[in-house]
């Protein structure tokens, strides 16, 4: 199994160079794309030039540990000279003239891009079948979906088409993914990866964060993107943390002792399928026998996340997509009769049918005589959503529950019910609202053989010690390690 | 039937920054189109907006200078709609939670000795960024957009609707306008926009309490233009609802070629802008220490220098307003009185108010641009007080340290212009002149008192105007009266 820890290994003992890593990586690409679509551009000779320029650091002893380990950016990371667009025909023509933060911080790294991954249209969705260029196919099951809005991502590093890749969790578009292609993902606490650069949907939840196939990888992969921006007035400035930190606690049979586990009762209640309610059960166990103990908590609120959700994102959605107007840049339309005829025309035929929704509905919760009743309303259930989270964390240190209620679904299965796709979310959604960080980890298969996640929630700034439980689950587990069939790894060097 | 008008003004001062209210792009006047808009200003796909603590700085000045509350929490709001010079689709502003609410700003109504003091209540004072500009000329059948000015940081400043004329209006407008450059927060200068007015008005019958139904007129920049507009729109309202029409509430845009006001959108037709609070930017704090250190930059404002000058120089009210309309002007004063004395506070004040503002007239130009130095005006007025100089003497001297430069002494020297006031001199020249007019001398003696203005002339005339008019007076009546 490649993860980022490996290859770094590889690239420090000479064994590989970034060059033939990303040759590797590109050859993959250009076999398994054209089934999997995980990825909306690939510029071979842009990569292999970063990866160049990687290896000459490590030659001029300048490497850091991931210098030259390639990477795959979600198609919302506004990265220089790339096309970047958002999963839109809005954005279909749009190179960006500059790169967002968390692009810097990875080629400040020396990790080369292996290209631009495929998403749900503006990261709206839960399938990533809303993209304009056509849906990501599920690695493990190419008749089903991998999740969104960072289905590429999650395809991409399921597949083998990338060690690791970057997302963005507005609702739950890192875990959801993660869970439905049996990788690892974490939406860090809001504000501690910057936003500068990243395509807004809806700004107090946007959050970006890493996803590869093990939480040690995610912890690297933190360090590279977490930090304090000034270009973004939300970035949270603090020093510099380790993420990595509490990888290795006491080494022992029972190293998780003295860790307080907090079981949601409303989470286990009902919607889960059965098969992800075994293993989120098992998973359970397997922790208590290294050394947790389980409590049971309260999310009263909890289950009005997603109605709460529903009414804050569209609202910021429907503002921050305005600048998409056909006046600038992207997309316009080729014939117009007046200024209102261009806006009108150039919307109606650049936005997809899933984002002309969530305009209308925040459009419409933002509108004069509804503002209080809709957009203030989810503002107050947004707090008592946070507040239930401070209150359960006084007695527990991480949450555990599911990532989602099912396993991934069929194509076009939930394609025409927005509702049931909504709740695909449901479990994930109120981290958001609370602007906590949490993680999905693979911990079993359903009866198909599809992959399981749970998700793990903790509080604000915690992200080290999540990543601590994690990364001993997985070293007491082997789910992580599991690949589908599709993605053998020939040609890789390992 | 009797109406009263009820005028409320909206302006919009252009603070004094170096670069935008949320990007690092520069604000300076007349660079070519678009390159002064960062990727920020363009609204490109990702961007952010970061706040400039130099536009809140000058917001929290502003709202001290007029006794203001600062709202210690202020919130950022986003204004939606659709324009193409409106890069975000959004104009980022404040609503529900201004920075700045209430206060006042008292004028001067009415004029010389029946000038009075009333005071014009303040509404709010928030911050906010400017638009882009369309171009319609010189692109033939499209439109072009410069987005310099986008991002530009401004603090909308809204009066309560306490002004009953169109003079008192511009009073209010002037008053604000001195204010806000005094104080450094705006330039003032309105042919490039820096401060824009917008007035609402509207007309009821007096003694009737409510308001009746407003028009606004946008966007005027000029005094003159501010006055027209609503002397027009007041008329053209009194004559609706005398005819028999109901006012709508409509925008509308003043014509300075024709004078008149035109509808620009009806009520109807109005926005639903639908503000929330922008969560790409955190809620604005003002802790103490920062409104202490800001409230100890403040200069002495215009009304409290205006009491002073009344107060410790026995200046009339229209006089200590008059040189407090301009910071420039008003410290001109005080530094040509401190070198003078404070005994010439009046002749100073006479002089500033008469020939320097004339000639600043006459050559367009403002009170920065005084030829002159407060010394040489001093020296000026010390020679008229010493009596070296008469009143019309020293208007030559001054044209003469107006147009060539030069001290007043050096002037007086070289020209020859000192007054003659030597009673033994002027004494010769009156004999002379009796001798020479004799017919004027007995027609005084038989009591025609205006012979004795000819004969002053002749004597002013023959000291070819040296002569001090107050001792050829006393000196021509004790020898007309004295006899022989």
């Amino acid at each position: 199994m490649n993860t980022i820890q490996s290859l770094s290994q590889l690239l420090a003992a000479g064994q590989a160079s970034s060059v033939e890593l990303c040759q590797d990586y590109l050859a993959r690409i250009q076999t398994r794309n054209p089934e999997l679509n995980a990825f909306i551009t690939v510029d071979p000779e842009r990569t292999l030039a970063e990866a160049r320029a990687a290896d000459a650091r490590r030659a001029a002893g300048q490497a850091g540990m991931l210098t030259g380990v390639p990477i795959a950016h979600k198609d919302i990371f506004c990265a220089e000279g790339w096309l970047t667009t958002c999963g839109s025909k809005m954005l279909s023509n749009f190179v960006s003239p500059y790169d967002a933060h968390v692009i810097e911080q990875f080629k400040a790294a020396g990790m080369p891009c292996l290209g631009k991954t495929n998403m749900d249209e503006f990261a709206m969705g839960s399938s990533n079948e809303t993209s304009f260029y056509g849906p990501v196919k599920n690695p493990w099951d190419t008749s089903r979906v991998p999740g969104g809005s960072s289905g590429g991502s999650a395809a991409c590093v399921a597949g083998g088409l990338a060690p690791a890749a970057t997302g963005t969790d507005t609702g739950g578009s890192i875990r959801q993914p993660a869970a439905l292609t049996g990788i690892t993902g974490l939406k860090p606490t809001y504000g501690v990866v910057s936003r500068y650069g990243m395509i807004a949907f809806a700004s107090s939840l946007d959050q970006g964060g890493p996803m590869a196939r093990t939480a040690e990888d995610c912890a690297l992969l933190l360090n590279v993107m977490a930090g304090f921006d000034p270009r973004d007035s939300t970035s949270l400035e603090r020093a510099k943390e380790d993420y990595t930190r509490e990888l290795t606690p006491t080494p022992g049979a029972r190293p998780l002792a003295g860790l307080k586990i907090g079981l949601p009762r409303e989470f286990f209640a009902e919607g889960m399928s059965a098969d992800t309610a075994r293993a989120v059960e098992d998973a359970i166990a397997q922790l208590k026998g290294l050394g947790a103990e389980t409590v049971e908590v309260g999310l009263p609120n909890s289950r009005l996340s997603v109605a709460a959700y529903y009414v804050l994102a569209p609202a910021e959605a429907s503002s921050n997509l305005s600048r998409f107007d056909g006046v600038r840049y992207g997309y316009r339309t080729p014939e117009y009769e007046d200024l209102t005829d261009m806006y009108e025309k150039t919307r109606a035929e650049g936005f997809g049918a899933e984002v002309k929704r969530r305009i209308m509905i925040g459009t419409y919760v933002l509108s004069h005589g509804y503002y209080d009743a809709y957009y203030i309303q989810a503002q107050r259930l947004r707090r008592l959503i946070a507040d239930d989270f401070t209150e359960a964390f006084k007695s527990c240190d991480v949450i555990l529950g599911p990532t989602a209620p099912s396993t991934a679904f069929k194509l076009g299965e939930k394609a025409d019910d927005p509702v049931q796709m909504y709740l695909s979310d449901i479990y994930t959604i109120a981290v958001n609202l609370a602007g906590l960080p949490g993680m999905s980890l693979p911990c079993g298969f359903d009866g198909q053989g599809l992959p399981i996640g749970m998700q793990l929630i903790g509080n604000y700034f915690s992200e080290a010690k999540m990543l601590g439980v994690a990364h001993q689950y997985q070293l007491a587990t082997d789910w992580h390690q599991h690949r589908p069939a599709l993605s053998e790894e020939k040609g890789v060097r390992s | 039937m009797q109406w009263e008008t009820v005028i409320g003004l909206e302006v919009h001062t252009q603070l004094t920054t170096q670069s935008k209210i949320f990007s690092g792009a520069s604000i300076a006047f007349g660079a070519a189109p678009n390159t002064q808009a960062c990727q920020v200003d363009l609204a490109l796909p990702g961007v952010l907006p970061v706040l400039n603590k130099g536009a809140v700085e000058r917001a929290i000045k502003f709202g001290l200078a007029i006794g203001a509350r600062l709202n210690r929490t202020n919130v950022f709001a986003r204004k939606n709609y659709f324009y193409p010079d409106l890069p975000k689709g959004y104009q980022i502003s404040q609503f529900e939670l201004p920075i700045v609410e209430g206060g006042s700003i008292d004028i001067q109504v009415g004029e010389g000795d029946k000038a009075e003091t009333k005071t014009i209540r303040l509404t709010r004072a928030h911050l906010e960024e400017d638009a882009g500009k369309s171009l319609h000329e010189d692109f033939h059948g499209m439109t072009g957009i410069d987005l310099n000015r986008a991002g530009t940081p401004l603090l909308e400043i809204v009066s309560e609707p306490d002004m009953r004329s169109a003079k008192e209006a511009v009073a209010y407008a002037k008053a604000l306008h001195t204010l806000v450059t005094w104080i450094g927060t705006c330039d003032g200068n309105m042919q490039e926009g820096s401060f824009r007015v917008d007035a609402n008005v509207s007309v009821r019958p007096v003694g009737q309490k409510e308001f009746g139904t407003r028009r606004e007129i946008k966007n005027l920049n000029s005094f003159r233009f501010l006055e027209q507009a609503i002397n027009y729109e007041v008329r053209w309202q009194i004559e609706q609802i005398e005819d028999g029409h109901k006012i709508q509430q409509a925008t509308v845009l003043f014509d300075p070629d024709t004078g008149e006001t035109r509808m620009m959108r009806s009520k109807e037709d109005a926005h639903d802008y639908r503000y929330f609070p922008d969560p790409d930017l955190l809620p604005v704090k003002l802790d103490e220490a920062w409104i202490d250190q800001v409230r100890a930059g403040l200069p002495e404002l215009p009304g409290a220098m205006r009491e002073r000058f009344q107060r410790d120089y026995g200046l009339t009210a229209y006089d200590a307003a008059s040189l407090t309309s301009q910071r420039e002007m008003a410290r001109f004063f005080m530094d040509t009185v401190a070198l003078a004395g404070d005994g010439q506070a009046k002749t100073v004040a006479n002089w500033l108010q008469g020939e320097v503002s004339a000639s600043l007239n006459r050559a367009e130009k403002d009170v920065s641009a005084i030829p002159i130095t407060p010394g040489q005006l001093a020296g000026l007025v010390k020679r008229i007080a010493d009596g070296t100089l008469s009143n019309k003497l020293a208007k030559q001297v001054f044209e003469a340290m107006w147009n060539e430069g030069g001290e007043p002494d050096a002037i007086i020297e070289a020209k020859g212009l000192k007054q003659m006031s030597d009673s033994g001199e002027i004494e010769r020249i009156i004999d002379e002149v009796m001798a020479a007019n004799a017919k004027s001398v007995e027609e005084f003696r038989s009591g025609k008192e205006k012979a004795f203005n000819a004969l002053v002339g002749q004597v002013m005339k023959a000291s070819r105007g040296k002569a001090n008019p107050a001792q050829v007076n006393d000196l021509l009546r004790a020898k007309l009266n004295g006899g022989a």
